[in-house]
C-alpha cells in the first residue's frame, strides 16, 4: 500500500506490540541451563568425555570427536578393544534397551585416525621442566603424553626391549593387533617424548637426581607372576601366564602340548587358554576354585573363549601336578558362599599346567629411599599419585588400585595434572563434578528404539588357525549409527526442544555449537522446556521473590 | 502419514529440530527464520497449548505459503490473551469478528483475495473448541459444505476455558468442569461420544481433514502443509492441553497431549475427501489411567474409591478409536 | 435509463452498478428478489468480477461481508426482519470494527407472532448498532441511497443500512430511472479501505478493549456518525449535480413551510401523505410533511428547522417501543425541546396492515382538532383487543394472544393473508 493505514484506534493494533507486557514477571520458578555428569564419563577410569566425543562422532565429524577424546585418552584404538568398557555398565542407554557400544565407536574413532595419521598438537610454550616415567606401559606413557601436552620435557626409562608393558607383553595379539599399538606409542613419541628402551632403573630418586629430572614418574606395572604350592613330580611341566605369554610376544613359541590346563579365574588365564589353542592345544580347560559368577576374568571374554572350544572346570583346586595329569579336588561352597573343599579328587590329564594367579611388582627400584611405603606389595601413594618422597609419583599397577589398562591410564593422566601442579608449586584441584545425569531425568519419549550395532566377529573355526584379530571394527555408517545412539544424558545435544515447546518464544537459540539461552523478560516458569528436555540438561529453579 | 519418516536413531523424529539433520528436514519450529506469528508477551497461562498450538500451526502456515496468510480468530482464550488493547501478539494479519463466525469470515476473506486477484493469500479461520462444536459450528458447517477455500484449525481444549471452565460438546465424559461439577451419582460430564468435529467434517467430503496434537510438532508441520498445498475447505483439529482448565501442571502440557494421543483417546489420523488415509501409530501404548490421572478434572475417578466404571468406560472409548483407526501397528 | 421494473429488480441492477466485490446471500422475504438478481448477474458475468456466495444463514451472510470488507472488498447483502435480528451480533460487529458494508433493508415486521409483511421493527431494532440508516420512501429514492450509502460508507469508514419497506416498494412496479454505469463510476470510485488485511502490513483488526479505551472508541464512532451528518447533504448536492435528483438530504421537506400541522414519516407511507395532504391543502388546511431520511445519524438541528414553526407534530411511526411509545417521536421530541408543539405519535401499519388515505385524512384531521391522544394506534380494532383483554381477565389459560385474536376476526382476517 502506498499510503499508510489510518487505524481505526484501539481495535486495529501493530503487530507483535505485545513485546511491551514482559510476561517474566509472573515467573515463581526459572528454568536453567545445567551439564550433568553423564554415567559413562563418571563411569570411565581413564576420565574421558564420552558423551562429549561421542556429541561429534553424532555429526560424523570424527576428526573433531576423536581430538576431544584424546585431550584424556591417546590411545582410542587400543582401549577401544582393550577395556572391559565400565562406561558401558554405566550408560543409561542400557536400562532402555541395549548401552551405546562406546567401545566400538572409540575404536572406530582411534583407527580411524591411524588410517588419516591425525596428530596430536604440539604445546604451545615449554615448561623447561624435565620429568622421568619408569615404564614404557599404559600408565606411563598417558602420564608422558599428558606431560608432554602441558610442555614438560618427558622421557621415559624402559627396561624391556620395546614399548607397551602389558599392553605387549600381557594382551594376546589375536586382542590388540601389534600395528595399531605401535602407531598409538608412536604417536606419543611424536610429541618429542624420549623413550630408552632395555634401560632398568634400579633405584629411582638416584636416577631423578643423575638424571636432572624435576619429576618422577613409576609406572613399572606387575610383572612377577604369584607361585602357588602345588606339590609336582619332577617330571610335571608347570609355567605361569605371565612367562607364556611373554614367550608368545618374543617370538618363541611356548610347548604346552595337547592338552593344556589353566589353573585362575582372571583375565590372564582366559588369554593363556585361548593361546593355547591357537597354538594346536586340542583341549584347554580353565581350572577355577570359584564359580563362573565369581570370576574375574570379563563375561565377553569368557564367552569368545567358550567359542573358541576353551572348557571350564568350576569350583576345582588342583592339589598334585604329575608327568601328563593333575589330581583335582572338588570344592562346594559353604553358607557364606566360600569354596571349601569336600575331599573328593579325580585325575585330569594334562600334557601342561599354566598358573595364572595374578601378578606382583618388582619394588627394588624403590629400596632405601626414604619416605617410601610398601603396603601389600605395592606403592602407596597420596591423593596427588605422590609416594611418600617428594616428586616422585607412582601409578599402574604398582599403586592400590584394579588392575586393568584404563585404570593405569587414568592414573597417568591424574598423575600428569598433580606433577604439572607440583612442578608449579601448586596444587591441582579438581574441577568439582556436577552431579551425575541419572535416568530419571531422561525423557524417553524422544529417543526411537534402536538396539546396538553388534561388531562382526571372526568365526571361532578360523580364529583357531592364528592370532588374527577376533573381533572387527564398525564401519562408518554403523559407527555413526551407534554414536547417535547415545542419549547425551544431561547434556544439551541442540536437538531445538526448548526452543520449540516453549509456549513464550522466550528461548533464543544462538546458533550451532552456541545452545540456547532463556529471554527471561518473558519466559513464565511454565517449565515445558524442562519437562521436554529429552536430554535432563534444563533444571528449574524456584525464583527469589 | 503426511509426514516422513527419517531414520534417525539419537532422537528420531520427535524432536523439535536437532543439528543432526540436513536443514530441509528440520521443522519450521526449529529455524531462527520462524515467524513466531504469536509473539512472546501474551497474555495466555504459563504453559498453555492453546499458545503453543497456534504458533505451531500458523508459522507452518506461514512457511508453506511464502508468508502469504491472512487469519480470522473466534472468540475465546485464544483471542483474549493475545489481543488485548494497546497490544497484541500476532505478527500475521489477523482479525477477530465474533465467537461463532470465524468460519464465516474466512470464507469472506477468501472471497475477498479471490476478487482482489490475491489467490496466493490463503486464508485460516481458527478457534477454540466451543466456537468450532457448539457456537460456530453452522457457519463452519456452510464454509464446509460450500467448500470455501479456507483452512479451518480448531484448538481443542476439551471446555469453554475462557469463561471459567463450562463443558463444551467436546468435553470428555467424566470431566469436571463448573458445569459439571464432580457431584452426584455420575460426577462430571455425561456419558456419550459428546461432538467429534473431525468426524462430521468428513462427512462434508471436504478435500482434508485432520487431526494432530501439539505433542507431535513434525505431525502438525506436515498437516499444516498438507492442508496448504491444496484448495477448497480444509479442517485440523488439534489438541491443546489447559492446564487451567484441565487442573494440570504447566509442564505437563506436552506429556499430556502425548498421553492422549498414545492411549488411544485421542485419534491422530488423516482424511481426504470423506476417507482415512492415515493414522499416527502409537509407539508406546499407555492406559487411559496415564491421561486421566494427573489432571485434577478427573481426579474424583481416583479418590478413596476408584471409579472404575467410569475408567473402564473411557478405557472403552480409547479401545474403540484403536480399532477404528487401526492407531496400533498390525 | 427510465422503465417500469420491480422495486427489487430496480436495486438489484443498482447494486450491480455500485460494482460489489462481494455479495452474500440468504433468503428472507420480502428481500430475496434483490439477493437472486444479483446472483443472476454474477452468473451471466454482467457483474464482474464479483463473488456470489450462498450463505447457511443471516449471520454467515454479515460475517462473510465482514470477512469480505476486512480483506478489501467492497462487500453487499440484504436482509429483513427474522433475518436483520438472527445477524444482530454481527451487525453491531461490523459497525463497532468500522467496515463499510452496504446492507439493504426490506423493512418487514418481527415476529411472534411471524408475519412476513412491512413495517419497520426490524430497522428500528437495530437502530442503535453503530450502522447509518437511511429509509427509502421510493423504489427510486431506494436505487438512488443505495448509490450513496456506498460512497457514505466508504467515506466514514461505517456500514451503512438502506431500508425500504417491503412488498410496498420490494414488490412494487414503478417507473424507475436507473442510472447509466459510467455515471455511477463517476460519482462512486473504488474501494479505498482505512484497513485491510495485508500480508504485506499486517495488522491485528477486532482487539478486545477494556475500560481503558472502550469509552473513546464508542466516541469515536459517534462523531463518525456526526461526520456522516455533515458529509450526507455535500454527497446529496453532488448526486443531484450528477443525476438530477435530490435523493440523499438528511430529510425532505412537503408543504410544510407554513404548515401548522406536519406529519413527520419514515419510508414509502410518505408518498401515501403526500396525496393526503395535497387534499388537505385543497381544503385550506395548513398542513405539510416531513420525510425523515437519515435516521441514523439522527438529523436533529434540520428536524428542529423544518419543525420550529408549527403547531402540532404528529409522528407516524410504523414500528413501536412496546411499553414506552413512539420510536422516532422520541427523536423528535429531542429535536423540539423546549418548544410548545404537542407531539403524537401515531403507530400505524404494522404488519402490513394498509395505511389508507382515508385513515391517514381522518387521524390529521382529529390532529388539527388537538384530539389525538399522545400515542394511537391506526385502525385499531378495539373490539378485538377488548374481547382478549376480556378473555384475559376471565380465564387463566386464555391461550396464545395471536391466535385468540385471529379467531375472533375470522375470515376477516383472510383478506391480509
Amino acid at each position: 500500500m502506498d499510503k499508510p493505514m489510518v487505524k481505526p484506534f484501539a481495535i486495529t493494533l501493530d503487530p507483535g506490540s505485545s513485546l511491551a507486557n514482559h510476561t517474566g514477571s509472573w515467573r515463581t520458578v526459572r528454568p536453567v541451563y545445567v551439564h550433568r555428569l553423564p554415567p559413562c564419563n563418571n563411569g570411565c577410569p581413564a576420565g574421558e568425555d564420552i558423551q562429549g566425543w561421542l556429541f561429534h562422532a553424532e555429526s560424523g565429524d570424527y576428526e573433531k570427536a576423536w581430538h576431544v577424546l584424546t585431550e584424556n585418552n591417546p590411545f582410542p584404538a587400543i582401549v577401544g578393544r582393550v577395556c572391559y568398557h565400565p562406561c558401558e555398565s554405566a550408560c543409561n542407554r542400557g536400562q532402555i534397551d541395549e548401552p551405546v557400544s562406546i567401545h566400538a565407536v572409540e575404536r572406530f574413532l582411534g583407527d580411524e585416525a591411524i588410517k588419516r595419521q591425525w596428530a596430536f598438537p604440539r604445546p604451545a610454550q615449554r615448561s623447561g621442566k624435565r620429568v622421568l616415567i619408569v615404564g614404557a606401559g599404559p600408565s606411563g606413557l598417558s602420564a608422558a603424553y599428558h606431560l608432554a601436552r602441558l610442555g614438560h620435557e618427558v622421557e621415559i626409562h624402559e627396561a624391556g626391549p620395546m614399548a607397551g608393558g602389558m599392553l605387549r607383553f600381557g594382551i594376546p595379539k589375536y586382542r590388540l593387533p601389534r600395528d595399531i599399538l605401535d602407531a598409538e606409542v608412536a604417536r606419543i613419541l611424536d610429541m618429542g617424548v624420549r623413550l630408552h628402551l632395555n634401560r632398568k632403573v634400579d633405584n629411582a630418586l638416584a636416577a631423578k637426581q643423575e638424571g636432572g629430572f624435576d619429576a618422577v614418574f613409576l609406572a613399572i606395572g606387575a610383572h612377577i607372576a604369584k607361585r602357588a604350592y602345588i606339590p609336582a613330580g619332577a617330571a610335571a611341566r608347570v609355567l605361569d601366564a605371565v612367562s607364556v605369554l611373554h614367550d608368545m610376544e618374543a617370538g618363541e613359541r611356548p610347548l604346552l602340548g595337547r592338552r593344556v590346563v589353566v589353573y585362575g579365574g582372571g583375565n590372564s588365564a582366559i588369554d593363556v587358554a585361548r593361546t593355547a589353542r591357537r597354538l594346536g592345544a586340542d583341549e584347554a580347560i580353565i581350572v577355577y576354585r570359584r564359580t563362573r559368577d565369581a570370576m574375574p576374568a570379563h563375561p565377553s571374554e569368557v564367552h569368545e573363549a567358550e567359542d573358541e572350544g576353551v572348557l571350564f572346570r568350576w569350583l576345582s583346586t588342583i592339589t598334585q601336578a604329575d608327568e601328563g595329569a593333575l589330581t583335582i579336588e572338588k570344592m562346594a561352597l559353604d553358607e557364606a558362599g566360600k569354596p571349601q573343599p569336600t575331599g573328593e579328587f579325580e585325575t585330569l590329564e594334562a600334557d601342561s599346567l599354566v598358573l595364572a594367579l595374578g601378578q606382583d611388582v618388582d619394588l627394588g627400584l624403590l629400596d632405601k629411599i626414604q619416605g617410601i611405603e610398601i603396603e601389600g606389595g605395592v606403592v602407596k601413594v597420596g591423593e596427588n599419585m605422590m609416594t611418600g618422597c617428594a616428586g616422585i609419583f607412582a601409578g599402574g599397577d604398582m599403586v592400590p588400585s584394579e588392575r586393568t589398562v584404563t585404570v593405569g591410564i587414568g592414573h597417568g593422566k591424574k598423575a600428569a595434572r598433580h606433577i604439572h601442579a607440583w612442578l608449579n608449586g601448586e596444587l591441582y584441584q579438581k574441577p568439582p563434578t556436577p552431579p551425575i545425569a541419572t535416568l530419571d531425568r531422561i525423557n524417553r519419549w524422544y529417543y526411537s528404539d534402536a538396539p546396538k550395532t553388534v561388531q562382526p566377529e571372526l568365526d571361532a573355526e578360523r580364529r583357531l588357525d592364528g592370532f588374527e584379530e577376533v573381533v572387527h571394527g564398525l564401519n562408518a555408517d554403523n559407527a555413526l549409527f551407534e554414536a547417535r545412539r547415545c542419549l547425551s544424558c544431561g547434556n544439551c545435544f541442540e536437538c531445538d526442544n526448548c526452543y520449540g515447546v516453549c509456549p513464550d518464544n522466550a528461548i533464543k537459540k544462538l546458533g550451532p555449537g552456541q545452545g540456547f539461552e532463556i529471554d527471561y523478560d518473558f519466559c513464565k516458569g511454565c517449565g515445558l522446556c524442562a519437562a521436554e528436555c529429552p536430554c535432563g540438561a534444563i533444571d528449574m529453579v524456584p525464583e527469589d521473590i | 502419514m503426511s509426514h516422513q519418516d527419517i531414520k534417525f536413531y539419537q532422537t528420531g523424529t520427535f524432536t523439535v529440530g536437532n543439528r543432526l539433520l540436513d536443514p530441509e528436514q528440520r521443522s519450521v519450529q526449529s529455524t531462527l527464520e520462524r515467524t513466531n506469528a504469536l509473539n512472546s508477551g501474551h497474555r495466555a497461562c504459563p504453559g498453555c497449548g492453546e499458545a503453543l498450538g497456534a504458533r505451531y500451526a500458523m508459522d507452518a502456515a506461514m512457511a508453506a505459503t511464502d508468508g502469504q496468510i491472512v487469519v480470522a480468530n473466534a472468540t475465546g482464550c485464544l483471542e483474549v490473551f493475545s489481543t488485548p488493547y494497546p497490544e497484541t501478539a500476532w505478527q500475521v494479519p489477523w482479525v477477530h469478528s465474533l465467537f461463532g463466525n470465524a468460519a464465516a469470515v474466512g470464507a469472506g476473506l477468501a472471497a475477498a483475495m479471490r476478487v482482489k486477484g490475491k489467490s496466493d493469500v490463503r486464508v485460516i479461520a481458527q478457534g477454540g473448541d466451543g466456537s468450532t462444536a457448539d457456537i460456530g459450528f453452522g457457519p463452519l458447517s456452510g464454509m464446509f459444505e460450500r467448500n470455501d477455500d479456507v483452512l479451518f484449525i480448531c484448538y481443542d481444549n476439551q471446555g469453554y476455558m475462557n469463561t471459567g471452565v463450562q463443558r463444551s460438546s467436546a468435553t470428555p465424559p467424566a470431566a469436571r468442569t463448573a458445569t459439571t461439577p464432580a457431584v452426584g451419582p455420575h460426577p462430571g460430564h455425561q456419558r456419550g461420544m459428546g461432538k467429534f468435529v473431525p468426524e462430521i467434517a468428513m462427512a462434508h467430503h471436504i478435500p482434508y481433514v485432520a487431526t494432530a496434537t501439539v505433542a507431535d510438532l513434525r505431525d502438525i508441520e506436515a498437516k499444516v502443509t498438507a492442508a496448504m498445498s491444496l484448495r477448497g475447505a480444509r479442517y485440523i483439529h488439534i489438541l491443546v492441553p489447559c492446564p487451567l482448565g484441565w487442573g494440570s501442571a504447566s509442564h505437563d502440557t506436552v506429556r499430556l497431549a502425548r498421553m492422549a494421543r498414545e492411549s488411544g483417546l485421542f485419534p491422530v489420523f488423516e482424511a481426504r475427501d470423506g476417507e482415512v488415509t492415515d493414522s499416527l501409530k502409537i509407539r508406546h501404548q499407555v492406559p487411559v489411567e496415564a491421561f486421566l490421572k494427573p489432571q485434577k478434572r478427573f481426579a474424583h475417578l481416583f479418590g478413596k474409591q476408584r471409579d472404575e466404571e467410569a475408567i473402564a468406560y473411557l478405557q472403552a472409548r480409547a479401545d474403540r478409536n484403536i480399532r477404528k483407526y487401526h492407531l496400533l501397528e498390525a | 435509463m427510465l422503465k417500469q421494473v420491480e422495486g427489487s429488480r430496480a436495486v438489484a441492477e443498482t447494486i450491480a452498478l455500485c460494482r460489489p466485490e462481494v455479495v452474500c446471500a440468504y433468503p428472507i422475504t420480502p428481500q430475496t428478489h434483490i439477493v437472486e438478481a444479483v446472483g443472476e448477474m454474477v452468473r451471466e458475468g454482467t457483474l464482474a468480477p464479483c463473488e456470489f456466495i450462498n450463505v447457511e444463514s443471516e449471520f454467515s451472510a454479515l460475517s462473510v461481508a465482514i470477512g469480505a470488507s476486512a480483506g478489501g472488498a467492497r462487500a453487499y447483502t440484504a436482509t429483513a426482519s427474522q433475518g436483520l435480528l438472527f445477524m444482530a451480533e454481527a451487525v453491531f460487529n461490523a459497525a463497532g470494527m468500522g467496515l463499510p458494508i452496504v446492507m439493504t433493508v426490506a423493512n418487514r415486521a418481527i415476529g411472534a407472532p411471524i408475519n412476513i409483511w412491512n413495517d419497520q421493527s426490524d430497522s428500528m431494532a437495530l437502530r442503535d448498532s453503530g450502522w447509518l440508516q437511511l429509509y427509502a420512501t421510493s423504489n427510486q429514492e431506494a436505487v438512488d441511497l443505495h448509490i450513496i450509502a456506498f460512497r457514505l460508507a466508504e467515506a466514514v469508514s461505517l456500514p451503512v443500512m438502506v431500508c425500504m419497506d417491503g412488498f410496498v416498494l420490494t414488490h412494487a412496479y414503478e417507473r424507475v430511472d436507473i442510472p447509466e454505469q459510467a455515471e455511477v463510476d463517476a460519482y462512486l470510485p473504488g474501494f479505498e479501505p482505512r484497513q485491510l488485511l495485508d500480508p504485506a502490513e499486517p495488522v491485528t483488526m477486532g482487539a478486545m478493549v477494556g475500560p481503558e479505551a472502550f469509552t473513546e472508541v464508542r466516541y469515536l464512532a459517534h462523531v463518525r456518525q456526526m461526520q456522516a451528518l455533515e458529509l450526507l447533504p455535500t454527497l446529496a448536492r453532488e448526486f443531484e449535480a450528477r443525476f438530477g435528483r435530490d435523493s440523499g438530504c438528511l430529510i425532505q421537506r412537503y408543504r410544510s413551510e407554513d404548515a401548522d400541522t406536519i406529519v413527520v414519516a419514515l419510508g414509502s407511507v410518505v408518498g401515501t401523505l403526500q396525496e393526503v395532504i395535497d387534499t388537505l391543502r385543497d381544503a385550506g388546511h395548513a398542513v405539510g410533511v416531513l420525510a425523515i431520511r437519515a435516521f441514523r445519524p439522527f438529523p436533529l438541528a434540520e428536524v428542529h428547522d423544518a419543525l420550529v414553526d408549527s403547531k402540532r407534530v404528529i409522528v407516524l411511526e410504523r414500528a413501536f417501543a412496546v411499553g414506552q411509545g413512539g420510536i422516532v417521536a422520541d427523536s423528535v421530541r429531542k429535536a423540539l425541546q423546549g418548544l410548545p408543539a404537542p407531539i403524537h405519535t401515531v403507530v400505524a401499519g404494522l404488519g402490513g396492515r394498509p395505511i389508507t388515505q382515508a385513515s391517514l385524512r381522518g387521524m390529521i384531521e382529529r390532529g388539527m382538532r388537538d384530539e389525538l391522544p399522545s400515542v394511537t394506534f391506526l385502525d385499531l380494532q378495539t373490539d378485538v383487543v377488548e374481547r382478549a383483554l376480556e378473555r384475559e381477565r376471565t380465564s387463566r389459560r386464555s391461550g396464545p394472544v395471536a391466535e385468540g385474536v385471529l379467531k375472533d376476526l375470522g375470515v376477516k382476517a383472510m383478506q391480509y393473508v
